[in-house]
């Protein structure tokens, strides 16, 4: 709750949000970086036009060891749209101030610009209010956010936190730290061979001592998509909150908080096409409302005395000392980049991708994919008799193909197939089946090497 | 010749599809494990001394081409050096593989190692390479710590 005095300085940020779609700009000079002029962006992909996509990312032009450059790890990090690299600029040329508590003009302007975007991000996530998005770094310090902030004032010893076989240590370990922190115990619901996660064996898991559920929406080493709509419906019932990892979801998938009524999630900016070191927490109003400060700074205070402080309200308790402005900025742009191409658009042409991808792979007798999950978006993770990942990663680079080779933050994925590394191919709308040819004669040239 | 079939040479290839010297040996003087978190490789090294020179040098793993090789060719190398000369071999590996030096096409102790001239040009493979030496060299300080630990 608000404290009553003094009057958070951050009321005046409302009218602002309430002028989200028109872009309210109260000074008379309208700025170049009005992220809001991407929507026109929309009108040329009735069916993506990938080339012309493809034009708006400079970096895809470029060639590396000589070849065109064939970008296939965008699980890791996805490339940026020229309208992202632009606003970063044009808010650093033109915009720059710290924000919330000036009274001078370019304050305001990034006062607004970054609250613009937490609005972006909300209408993206469905939330029911602005208030609900936190801005942090990243989906993991979204993940110990609440772990340590909910974790440890509402998880006790012997309470239980389950997660899946499948996830990123970035939802495992913050978890075994809180469970080293309160004497709590992780449970782990197993997958199948396919890279399923196992939904009786996780119904059987759940029970009165369940607190929390911790489960990826989209698996970054396997591709699994995870019917996250049914795990959170039976938490729910056993009176268990849900935080879901969407970090690889966001970029590939219709998300709808209120749709899945996911108490917690989160995502990375950089995964989405928007700058590193920006992520968002999404929390339901009511839990994030009780939850403790996560770190203590600036903004996230009402007032302070050396006897006693009282905490902002929400998002901005959870936001303390100067943000990533820029970042938060640069991320509500990319939203609304991949606004105007159409989330349903994006996930029906990788689908046809994935689709594609897998056969090509698949006619090699010599590559197994990991992971063969009925549900997948993405990605193709695979392996080659014989050849470890990292040789066929370092020869596909030669070829100008980026892909990923190693254990993926997932070593208990690894684990459960019996093997070191894979070799990791993750699409993005930007990729195309002519890249994934050029995929396929790499491939060729690994067997050819080793053979 | 390309630089992938420089990188990737018939001598790595050869010594990647047969290791020398791979398995554990029952008679180690000392052994030392090197893991490398970045990929998961995992290596073995077992050490068979005499005195100061060391007669048998084996080891176990998982591992790419590269490292495999690094490791099958070592063991090679490193049979019937002293102590000291391992070590030195290492540092000029260390030193060629991370492009500080082109390596000396006459020095002896580097003749097996050439193959691995390019490796300098791919930054992220020279861990590779320099695992299994790596766990060598912890091996070599093993034999020392087994002294002290007798003497205790």
């Amino acid at each position: 709750m608000r404290s009553g005095f003094p009057p958070s300085e951050n009321s005046w940020t409302l009218p602002f949000l309430t002028g989200f779609l028109v872009g309210t700009l109260r000074i008379g000079e309208k700025p170049d970086m009005n992220i809001g002029e991407t929507a026109e962006l929309g009108s040329h992909v009735q069916t993506l036009d990938v080339e012309r996509i493809r034009a708006d990312f400079p970096i895809l032009s470029q060639q590396v060891r000589g070849k065109p450059l064939a970008y296939f790890d965008n699980a890791a990090t996805s490339q940026k749209p020229q309208v992202v690299i632009d606003v970063l600029s044009q808010y650093y040329q033109r915009q720059n101030a710290n924000i919330h508590r000036g009274v001078h003009w370019l304050s305001q302007l990034a006062t607004e610009a970054y609250e613009r975007s937490r609005a972006v991000v909300q209408h993206f996530l469905n939330a029911r209010e602005s208030r609900e998005i936190i801005f942090v770094r990243g989906a993991t310090e979204g993940i110990n956010l609440v772990a340590q902030s909910y974790g440890r004032d509402k998880i006790q010893s012997g309470d239980e936190i389950l997660i899946t076989s499948m996830e990123h240590h970035s939802n495992i370990v913050p978890w075994q730290i809180l469970c080293e922190q309160t004497g709590a115990v992780l449970r782990v619901a197993p997958m199948n061979s396919a890279g399923e996660l196992i939904l009786s064996e996780y119904r059987a898991l759940l029970g009165p001592k369940t607190k929390l559920v911790a489960v990826t929406h989209l698996s970054n080493a396997l591709g699994t998509i995870n019917p996250v709509h049914q795990i959170i419906d039976e938490a729910h019932s056993v009176g268990a909150l849900v935080l879901v990892d969407g970090a690889q979801s966001v970029p590939h998938l219709h998300v709808d908080v209120q749709e899945l009524d996911a108490d917690f999630f989160v995502f990375s900016g950089h995964k989405i096409f928007g700058p590193t070191g920006i992520g968002i927490l999404y929390g339901k109003g009511e839990i994030l409302e009780a939850m403790p400060p996560y770190q203590g700074g600036g903004e996230m205070i009402s007032s302070v005395s050396f006897t006693k402080t009282t905490y902002n309200t929400i998002p901005f308790r959870f936001e303390a000392g100067t943000p990533n402005i820029a970042g938060a900025i640069g991320l509500g742009a990319a939203i609304e980049y991949v606004n105007s191409l159409g989330i349903e658009k994006i996930a029906e042409y990788e689908s046809e991708l994935l689709a594609f991808g897998t056969d090509v792979l698949t006619q090699f007798p010599e590559v197994r994919i990991i992971g063969t999950a009925a549900k997948k978006a993405s990605v193709i993770s695979f392996v080659v008799d014989n050849v470890h990942p990292h040789d066929v990663g370092t020869i596909l680079d030669q070829e100008g193909i980026a892909i990923r080779t190693g254990h993926h933050c997932a070593e208990p994925v690894m684990d459960f197939y019996d093997i070191p590394a894979t070799a990791r191919v993750s699409l993005a709308f930007y990729n195309t089946e002519d890249e994934i040819n050029r995929l396929a004669l790499g491939i060729e040239k690994v067997l050819k090497v080793f053979s | 010749m390309s630089l992938l079939s420089d990188l990737y040479q018939e001598v790595i290839l050869d010594h990647n599809r047969r290791p020398r010297n791979y398995g554990e040996l029952p008679d180690a003087t000392s052994q030392a494990e090197g893991y490398n978190p970045l990929c998961g490789d995992k290596v073995k090294v077992y050490l068979r001394k005499d005195g100061d020179i060391i007669q048998k040098v084996a080891f176990e793993g998982t591992g790419c081409a590269i490292s495999t090789a690094s490791a099958s060719i070592m063991t090679e190398v490193l049979k019937g050096k002293t102590l000291r000369q391992a070590k030195e071999i290492f540092q000029k590996f260390h030193s060629l593989v991370t492009g500080k030096t082109d390596g000396d096409p006459e020095d002896d102790d580097l003749q097996q190692l050439l193959v691995f001239h390019r490796l300098s040009e791919y930054p992220v493979r020279v861990k590779c390479a320099t695992l299994v030496w790596h766990a060598l060299h912890s091996a070599l300080e093993e034999t020392s710590k087994e002294v002290s630990t007798e003497q205790e």
